[in-house]
């Protein structure tokens, strides 16, 4: 790719903002590049970068999930209370949670795809409907962590150590997990006729139903695949925070969303990248974890995100509206 | 084996109240390039999204090499040998160019995984197989309607098809262009596929049809051999009219002031160097391919785009629109190309799509006042005898022809200098087709002038006393229409 | 039209009417209800409670209703309705120094205060959707933090306290069986159906939600539109921000946290199209009543988890549209 293609995208400009953000923590702090502090950071987009990958791929073909923290934290409550001590593997922990989140994403995915109600709408009600389930039926309270989750908490990669402060942060082995489910991620939508027909959905659902997609089913395929990525990701967050929380996940959509418009994925659909929606992602993370380091008073870190929000979409929306206007008549020299 | 690719038998489809194909009937042979014809809004684009599987129809069979399908799907079209060219194009703008040649080939082999080299060796081929040059890795949406359209026709022609159906293949694309089409046309037809050809280009059609199936209304009309038709029964067929049109004559009245007057106005990507003028009681055509900078000029007059250099002189006065408000306050009316998209308001009133333009005076203090709405409605619907149930009804109970009459009178309500109208009647039945015709005489002769912006050569011979040719950003000609038959002003439209 | 369809079963005539829809529901829930828990739910004490709640989450329903028909969304109102009360809140804190008697004058011009914070962050929601061409859920997300951020930081993340007594019983005040607040919510209900239903602004706010390119094709100003939209619903965020702040006394930055999701439902159910372009403010307050009353009757039920209750507003969302769709699809048909 030529370097004048590559400086047409959202990404370019992402990695080049993230680049500079972290130079002037590091002059204005001198506490940026040390091991747990990249560490601690690597540690903090674990689960906002998994559900980064499975909310782009709802968005590239045009819809959107803001149900995915609540299915989320049902399956991951209802595994960890209901099964608790039934298995001495992590393993069917993850399979069940999974399999709760494929039947959720069914139903987002069966209405907004035969239905055609604003994906927005209708993910908003279902995350509804399974925060009171969770919260009305199995409870709301926290719960100690079943053991072999707790285990598997346990397990890290590595440790970063600040040699001047001697403070040291664990990368849990979920980072690596969240590896995979990236490159999982990426090989679906770039490696397979799938991935290529959620792009065709998302840039024009009826020449893709005319190139012979079958519309219907890529639509339940993402929202079950996302429904499903939301069952594993939850039991990763409560095995890594080494608790059951039921309410720590929810309200995390909007940010989420947010990342990967900031990163370049569009909203109205058919365009974004895995390696753009992880750099907003970390754009996000980094902006949140690193007000502290740069002096800012901790109370302002909602007007932060806000902010980070509105120039980074604002940033798109403005380049999506010069493109649009831009004509294409090829204008002849005589 | 059958002799024929294709049998339809009595197809009906219904939108709503609107009969799109009334029974209609239609077989093509192998290895025959057969030309489906009509005017616009006659069924022909109904028809092809029933052969493609797209469109479930109503009543009737269809028979796709002796097999009759029941529920044809668009994957068992297209594994059946049936290829489209859609005249939207149907391509992919948010993939690159690569993709789009590949994307419909690989998924109708049962492909599971992408493979960059596979996708290369496709688009290469498909390129090859019209001569056409452009970068595999371009996104289509930042390309131009020619290259998209040589896009769709390059991919539909990669496939081991039986029937390519073509639908207006040719509005953007170059002379140039359209022979190398055709001689691949004509190798497929020696390879026994047959082609579904629709133009309305007379000289296309007729120089690369064996045989002729024209529509009119949702019906059948005439089916048998081009050698069986000259021009003149062609437009029987067509029009259904026995009497010559009256064309548009225009009688320069004393004091008939110059409205409108563009001096080389300029803009990026959209035309260059562009002058013409246009008095009160004038009906200017401008015609040429898609593409061309015509929608965009008329835009720049009408202040949705602001050009970068030259002049808009209406009365004299030099004016510079920052937007359509402030054109609209000066008299200036466009109806816009795409109805349905930029026209009308689908799911609201008809009444509301009519007063729309009027609401700021329709008021009593802060309220609307709706007995003024009414009777400028009620006016407006008598006026252009719009045929509707009533004037609450949503805007999609109407048919194309009352709809496009609806946009009209959106613009005849407010006291117009000058009429832009962008391809006025696609889409538009026959009868409401020549409404709009004589109330466009009428408005002029009442001293408004007016623009019509079409493909239809007819259409601007018929209706307007002038046309200009517009050509790659450029207006290249400018001819009197009492001069000029439709064959040589259809030549003159064209690009080399 | 047709003849048939002039002599409709009164059924038929019913379910096709969005709004007569509404009525009938309204009716079948409220006899639903006295049937169940006819005591307690048809006492003056139940009315009189059910009367304090809905004014506040039924003015954003309302306002997030008309970001709707614009076929928008408003994500933000929650908090700008906190916001808004926040300020109002500091500014009294700033001019008054009694001990708790007087200020009548303070609170009144603190309201002032609120309205204009609202109005300007409706504007700021109306340039970023509008002007630099931001969708409308991420714009209102963006601000939805800010708004948020701004109240965090100015209340340091606490509650604020220590108000006149005049502020509690201006807004807890009594005419006969009604309290204020009702007062209030019907006068916003009645000025927003005459903007939506009678104004110019109003018909372009629909022809915007149906279509916002052919606006600019009939010479509307999509900008004009948008914003002032997103003041009007800003005001009534703060009108709603008022009523919370009073009824409680104190103000924090994020109070009323789960209304959004219900005022996005109210409007929903009370009719308002998710896709933009048609709604009535009717429709919104016969489905604040029903909620409210389904509301109240679940709070009857003790043994009930108040958690229950976002199962019934998430499947009651799910399954109206559902409904609606089917009902929309039968009168087409018929038609």
């Amino acid at each position: 790719m030529s370097f004048k293609r590559l400086t047409k995208k959202t990404e370019f400009y992402v990695a080049l903002i993230l680049i500079v953000f972290c130079l002037i923590i590091q002059a204005r702090s001198g506490q940026f590049f040390t091991p747990n502090n990249i560490v601690d950071l690597l540690r903090s987009l674990t689960i906002p970068m998994m559900f980064a990958v499975g909310e782009m791929m709802v968005l590239i073909s045009g819809g959107v999930d803001c149900s995915f923290p609540a299915i989320a934290s049902l399956s991951m409550y209802f595994v960890c209370t209901k099964l608790d001590g039934a298995f001495s593997n992590p393993i069917p922990y993850f399979l069940v949670a999974m399999a709760l989140g494929l039947c959720m994403g069914a139903v987002n995915g069966f209405i907004v795809a035969k239905y055609k109600f604003p994906a927005m709408i209708v993910t908003l009600g279902a995350s509804s409907l399974w925060i009171g389930v969770m919260q009305g039926i199995l409870g709301s309270s926290e719960y100690p962590l079943t053991f072999p989750l707790y285990q598997l908490g346990e397990a890290k990669i590595l440790t970063g150590t600040n040699p001047v402060t001697g403070f040291s942060s664990n990368l849990p082995v979920h980072f690596g997990f969240a590896v995979v489910l990236v490159l999982i991620g990426w090989f679906i939508l770039n490696k397979t006729m799938l991935g290529r027909g959620i792009y065709a959905v998302g840039g024009d659902e009826v020449a893709a139903a005319r190139a012979g997609f079958n519309v219907f089913g890529i639509r339940m395929f993402i929202f079950c695949f996302s429904g499903a990525m939301a069952g594993f990701i939850g039991v990763c967050r409560a095995s890594m925070m080494m608790t059951v929380n039921p309410n720590n996940m929810i309200g995390m959509e909007m940010d989420v969303i947010a990342a990967c418009v900031l990163g370049g994925v569009s909203l109205v659909g058919g365009k974004g990248s895995v390696i753009g929606a992880i750099l907003g992602t970390a754009l996000m993370t980094l902006v949140s974890n690193s007000l502290i380091l740069l002096g800012i008073p901790t109370v302002w870190a909602r007007v932060f995100t806000g902010l980070i929000i509105i120039v980074g979409t604002g940033v798109s929306a403005v380049q999506e509206k010069t493109r649009k206007n831009t004509l294409h008549v090829a204008v002849s020299d005589q | 084996m059958s002799e024929n690719i294709i049998k339809i038998t009595g197809v009906k489809k219904y939108f709503g109240g609107v009969k799109a194909l009334d029974g209609v009937d239609l077989v093509i042979k192998k290895g025959e390039v057969h030309c489906l014809a009509g005017e616009n809004g006659c069924g022909k684009s109904t028809i092809i999204n029933v052969i493609s599987g797209f469109y479930t129809p109503d009543a009737g069979t269809i028979e796709i090499d002796g097999k009759e399908y029941t529920k044809l799907t668009t994957q068992q079209a297209i594994e059946a040998g049936v290829q489209v060219i859609y005249q939207d194009l149907s391509v992919f703008p948010n993939l690159t160019v690569r993709e789009n040649l590949a994307i419909t080939m690989e998924k109708s082999s049962g492909r599971k995984f992408v493979s960059k080299k596979r996708f290369d060796e496709i688009a290469h081929k498909a390129l090859s197989t019209i001569d056409f040059k452009v970068d595999l890795d371009e996104y289509v949406e930042n390309l131009t309607v020619a290259d998209k359209q040589l896009i769709a026709i390059s991919r539909a022609l990669l496939y081991d098809a039986k029937l390519i159906i073509m639908d207006e293949p040719t509005t953007a694309i170059t002379q140039k262009e359209v022979k190398n089409l055709f001689e691949v046309i004509r190798g497929l037809q020696k390879k026994g596929i047959s082609v579904l050809f629709v133009s309305h280009k007379l000289d296309e059609v007729f120089e690369i049809a064996d045989h002729f199936t024209i529509f009119r209304s949702g019906h059948n009309v005439y089916s048998g051999p081009t050698k069986e038709l000259n021009q003149a029964l062609f437009t029987h067929y067509m029009t259904g009219r026995d009497i010559e049109e009256e064309p548009f004559v225009y009688e320069k009245k004393d004091g008939a002031k110059t409205v409108l007057e563009v001096k080389n106005l300029s803009l990026k990507d959209g035309y260059k160097d562009c002058s013409f003028s246009l008095r009160a009681g004038e009906i200017l055509g401008i015609t040429g391919l898609l593409g061309s900078g015509r929608t965009e000029l008329a835009e720049t007059i009408f202040g949705v785009h602001k050009a970068d250099s030259g002049q808009i002189i209406l009365d004299g006065k030099e004016v510079q629109f920052k937007n359509v408000q402030e054109a609209m306050a000066n008299g200036i009316g466009y109806v816009p190309p795409e109805r349905n998209v930029m026209g009308l308001f689908m799911d609201q009133s008809i009444s509301d799509n009519i007063s729309v333009t009027r609401w700021g005076d329709c008021r009593k203090g802060p309220m609307m006042d709706q007995n003024a709405i009414d009777s400028l409605v009620d006016h407006w619907v008598g006026e252009l005898s719009i045929k509707i149930g009533n004037t609450a009804d949503t805007m999609r109970t109407l048919s194309g022809g009352n709809a496009q009459k609806c946009v009209l009178a959106k613009w005849l309500a407010l006291d117009l200098k000058v009429l832009i109208l962008n391809g006025p009647t696609v889409g538009v039945d026959i009868g409401a087709k020549y409404d709009i015709y004589n109330l466009t005489k009428k408005l002029a002769e009442s001293g408004l002038a007016v623009i019509i912006i079409s493909d239809d050569i007819r259409e601007v011979l018929l209706n307007c006393n002038r046309v200009l040719i517009m050509r790659r950003g450029h207006l290249v000609d400018e001819r009197m229409t009492k001069d000029l038959d439709e064959e040589t002003l259809s030549k003159l439209s064209v690009e080399y | 039209m047709s003849k048939e369809t002039t002599a409709k079963k009164p059924l038929e005539m019913i379910l096709d009417n969005s709004s007569a829809r509404m009525v009938a529901l309204f009716v079948v829930v409220f006899i639903a209800c006295s049937l169940l828990q006819g005591k307690n739910f048809l006492s003056p004490d139940n009315f009189l409670a059910m009367f304090r709640q809905f004014p506040e989450y039924g003015l954003l329903a309302i306002g997030i209703g008309m970001a709707l028909i614009i076929g928008g969304i408003d994500l933000s109102a929650v908090y700008l309705a906190n916001l808004s009360s926040i300020v109002a809140g500091l500014f009294v804190l700033r001019f008054y120094h009694g001990d708790g008697e007087g200020g009548t004058g303070i609170v009144l011009a603190s309201f002032v205060v609120a309205l204009l914070i609202g109005a300007i962050g409706g504007i700021l929601n109306g340039v970023l959707i509008s002007g630099l061409g931001i969708p409308a859920m991420l714009a209102t997300l963006g601000t939805q933090s800010l708004f948020w951020g701004f109240g965090v930081v100015l209340t340091g993340g606490s509650t604020l306290s220590g108000f006149p007594k005049v502020l509690g019983n201006m807004i807890n005040m009594k005419f006969g069986l009604f309290p204020i607040t009702i007062v209030i919510f019907a006068a916003a209900a009645v000025i927003t159906a005459i903007i939506v239903q009678k104004t110019k602004l109003g018909r372009e706010m629909k022809m915007y939600g149906t279509n916002n390119r052919a606006t600019v094709y009939s010479g509307l100003n999509n900008f004009k539109i948008v914003v002032c939209t997103h003041m009007f619903s800003g005001m009534l965020a703060a009108l709603s921000g008022i009523i919370m702040w009073g009824r409680y006394s104190s103000a924090k930055a994020d109070t009323g946290a789960t209304y959004t999701m219900q005022a996005i439902l109210i409007a929903v159910l009370g009719g308002v199209s998710p896709l933009g372009g048609s709604g009535s403010v009717t429709g919104i307050v016969l489905a604040v009543l029903i909620i409210q009353m389904l509301s109240s009757l679940l709070n009857m039920y003790t043994f009930i988890p108040n958690a229950c209750r976002q199962i019934v507003w998430g499947g009651l969302l799910l399954v109206v549209m559902i409904v609606n769709y089917y009902l929309d699809q039968s009168k087409k048909k018929r038609h």
